[in-house]
């Protein structure tokens, strides 16, 4: 008999008011007992609508099934065939949109936890299990890899497993992309990170770091270095600013920024060269995840208030509800309806508040949303010492800039065929942030996927 | 891992360095930097391309060393590796069409003019070449520098080495007495190249400056570096190091310039501490 208890079985988490202070994961996540409880809610359906919510298409009844019969190395290897990083996936995914909102205990309840049991079995393989060195048996052939984020990862990885010679090659020092330096280690530990990432490597990927594609080669040299197909999966990493007045002031930071001394660097940790100022009162504009990330990891810095600044209401926040939840619980305000004008300083060009005016919500725009429209004469200001724009980031032009004959759009984002990932230039196929914009992990590892499909068929095809 | 080939002190604070960095020396032009990590918990900080060599695979940096990551770079000896080196970075400096020339370095500064002076004397401009420094027990690649251009002067702020004054006092010596550039080059600290620009504006004289603000990655993914030029931001990183000095937004720069100064000077502080402590141990 199934648990036909219509709530998930909760999962534990530090205390709001003990995390806000630590760097350590929130969620503890399940204990074997409690995930074969949850497990033992799936219904088992024969049209598994699940599945066809999730990007890489993991065989979700089936490793859930693993998991109520105790098999947990089982449901690990079956969420691996289709997903080159479940314990990243199952900690980041916005499983209300995806999976989970398609399962059908969710119509009368809540439904299966189904990212809470894809972590639980790929956080129980890293503790007990064993990753083989497994190489398969090689095809004769290479493909370059531009960028070790999800979609390059999961790209290079489906490849790898096919046969291929692969070489990823990363701009920054280390691998990951913005599992790395934009997901802060309270929602995504960088050990889990690293350990997915070795596990890819063992498969036999090649991961070049320091590696700036377009400065020290251009995508036409890594043909002529006999990569027969190259993967564009260069993310949007190119932070927006709001062009208000003082926004160069001190204690300005762009998102990126920010979370990159914190994440990538580890400016929060003594033993790190990297220096972090250390704000009391912070604003951070924008409603998403990198803003709630942000919010969170400046009270973590020792921030004493934490103001997200959002143009729009709740409701059309883009961040995954859970993020919001945690971030209220931690004590972030909300100033909904809300939007900068100037960021204000003192003599010493350092920031002394943020002004803001208030919005209403007018007229529905061509998308359906309801556009924010000022209040006038409505402007306040909120003292600061901080303010984090996290309002967006765009496609890094720099292998549209020196790629001859690869189109993109106005956003500077890389135009594909959507099934084949085929770009404009022949044997060059992009996916992920590059080609969507920001978007999230899973849609990213979605399109490395199919891209690694379609260079599989190009390559053989020219045979 | 990027083994360090050559090590030469230049003065009692700067060193220059040769190091193994096949890919990026078949790239590099100059007027590009490199971003390097020193090791596992160190910060990534930006140089300039000092020379390279295609053939031998080569790039050469020069560090002034003023914090803890630079006095870490330094306590690396031949064949010891860095951990990080990342490049070529940023714009090449465009110097083609230009007649007559002063490049004018400061302090640690004339290692990245030189080459400059070198490339504009390539390219067929007449070069005069203005270098400062506090005093002259600091002056370093006099002769690199003479060699590179058709004049060279040398300026102390003490005055030890006989040609008291600032590099602004030579370069408006020269214009006035009818040096006709059409170009400037200015590198150093950055209230020099505020100087320099305020000197040449004044007599219309188009000038090149080459920025140095604070930079994490180094290839346009966090804005760290952002300054205003023209109204306009930019990321000297990308869009840069090499700006129009007439458009530079300088006291700005300045400011960002010391977001971290308390922390550096305790960093520093701290390490040399615990240098001193494990030298007095021993």
């Amino acid at each position: 008999m199934p648990n036909m208890n219509p709530k998930k079985t909760p999962i534990p988490e530090q205390e709001p008011n003990v995390r806000n202070k630590n760097f350590e994961e929130v969620s503890l996540g399940y204990t074997e007992a409690m995930a074969k409880e949850e497990a033992e809610r799936c219904l088992h359906c024969k049209n598994q609508p699940c599945v066809s919510g999730c990007p890489v298409g993991v065989h979700i009844p089936d490793f859930i099934r693993h998991i109520s019969e105790g098999d947990m190395e089982g449901a690990y290897q079956t969420i691996k065939l289709t997903n080159s990083l479940p314990a990243v996936c199952g900690r980041v995914c916005p499983q209300e949109n995806q999976c989970e909102h398609n399962c059908v205990r969710g119509i009368k309840g809540e439904p299966v936890g189904i990212g809470r049991l894809e972590r639980f079995a790929a956080d129980w393989h890293i503790k007990n299990g064993k990753d083989e060195e497994f190489h398969a048996e090689h095809n004769g052939h290479k493909v370059a890899v531009i960028g070790a984020g999800p979609a390059g990862l999961t790209c290079a990885g489906d490849l790898a497993a096919k046969g291929y010679s692969v070489t990823v090659f990363e701009a920054l020092h280390a691998a990951g992309g913005v599992l790395m330096y934009g997901i802060p280690q309270f929602r995504l530990p960088k050990e889990i990170v690293q350990k997915e990432i070795d596990a890819l490597k063992q498969k036999g990927v090649e991961i070049k770091t320091d590696m700036v594609i377009g400065k020290v080669f251009s995508v036409d040299e890594l043909f002529d270095m006999g990569y027969e197909a190259v993967f564009v999966g260069t993310g949007a990493g190119l932070p927006s600013f709001m062009n208000i007045p003082g926004e160069s002031l001190v204690g300005v930071y762009s998102a990126n920024e920010f979370l990159t001394r914190v994440n990538l660097m580890k400016a929060y940790k003594p033993e790190y060269d990297t220096p972090m100022i250390e704000p009391k009162r912070v604003a951070v504009v924008g409603g998403g995840n990198v803003a709630m990330d942000a919010a969170r990891t400046s009270l973590r810095l020792g921030a004493e208030q934490v103001h997200i600044v959002y143009r729009r209401a709740e409701e059309q926040m883009p961040a995954r509800r859970e993020e919001v939840h945690h971030a209220k619980e931690e004590g972030v305000e909300f100033n909904l309806l809300c939007n900068p004008v100037a960021i204000h300083g003192d003599k010493d060009g350092k920031v002394e508040s943020i002004e803001c005016i208030r919005m209403e919500l007018g007229e529905a725009d061509a998308s359906g949303r309801r556009k924010p429209v000022p209040v006038e004469g409505s402007n306040f200001k909120i003292p600061v010492d901080c303010v984090v724009m996290a309002i967006g980031n765009s496609p890094n032009p720099l292998i549209r800039t020196t790629t001859e004959g690869l189109e993109a759009n106005q956003r500077g984002c890389i135009i594909v065929n959507e099934e084949t990932m085929r770009t404009s230039r022949e044997g060059v196929y992009a996916a992920g942030d590059a080609v969507s914009g920001a978007a999230t992990v899973i849609l990213a590892m979605g399109g490395g996927k199919d891209a690694a499909r379609s260079i599989d068929r190009y390559i053989q095809s020219k045979q | 891992m990027f083994s360090i080939i050559e090590k030469r002190k230049l003065n009692d604070s700067m060193t220059l360095m040769v190091v193994d960095a096949p890919y990026i020396a078949k790239k590099a032009k100059a007027g590009q930097f490199i971003i390097l990590r020193v090791n596992e918990y160190g910060e990534r900080i930006p140089l300039t391309i000092a020379d390279y060599d295609r053939e031998k695979g080569t790039v050469t940096i020069i560090y002034q060393i003023v914090g803890k990551t630079t006095i870490l770079l330094d306590q690396l000896k031949v064949g010891d590796a860095i951990l990080d080196f990342i490049g070529p970075l940023g714009k090449a400096s465009e110097l083609e069409g230009y007649h007559k020339a002063a490049v004018v370095g400061g302090g640690a500064g004339c290692a990245i003019a030189y080459p400059q002076a070198k490339a504009l004397h390539q390219l067929g401009a007449k070069v005069d070449m203005i270098a400062g420094f506090r005093n002259k027990d600091i002056i370093i690649l006099e002769d690199e520098m003479r060699a590179a251009s058709d004049s060279l002067t040398v300026m102390t702020d003490d005055g030890s080495n006989g040609n008291q004054g600032f590099v602004t006092d030579a370069l408006k010596k020269r214009i006035e007495e009818g040096a006709d550039y059409d170009l400037v080059v200015a590198i150093g600290p950055l209230v020099m190249m505020r100087a320099v620009c305020n000197l040449t504006k004044e007599y219309g004289i188009k000038t090149i400056v080459s920025m140095n603000p604070i930079m994490i990655d180094g290839t346009g993914m966090c804005g760290g570096c952002r300054l205003t030029v023209g109204g306009k931001t930019k990321f000297a990183c990308v869009d840069g190091p090499d700006f129009d000095g007439h458009e530079v937004d300088f006291d700005e720069t300045i400011k960002r310039s010391r977001t971290y100064a308390e922390m550096e000077k305790k960093a520093a502080h701290d390490y040399k501490c615990h240098l001193m402590e494990s030298v007095e141990n021993a």
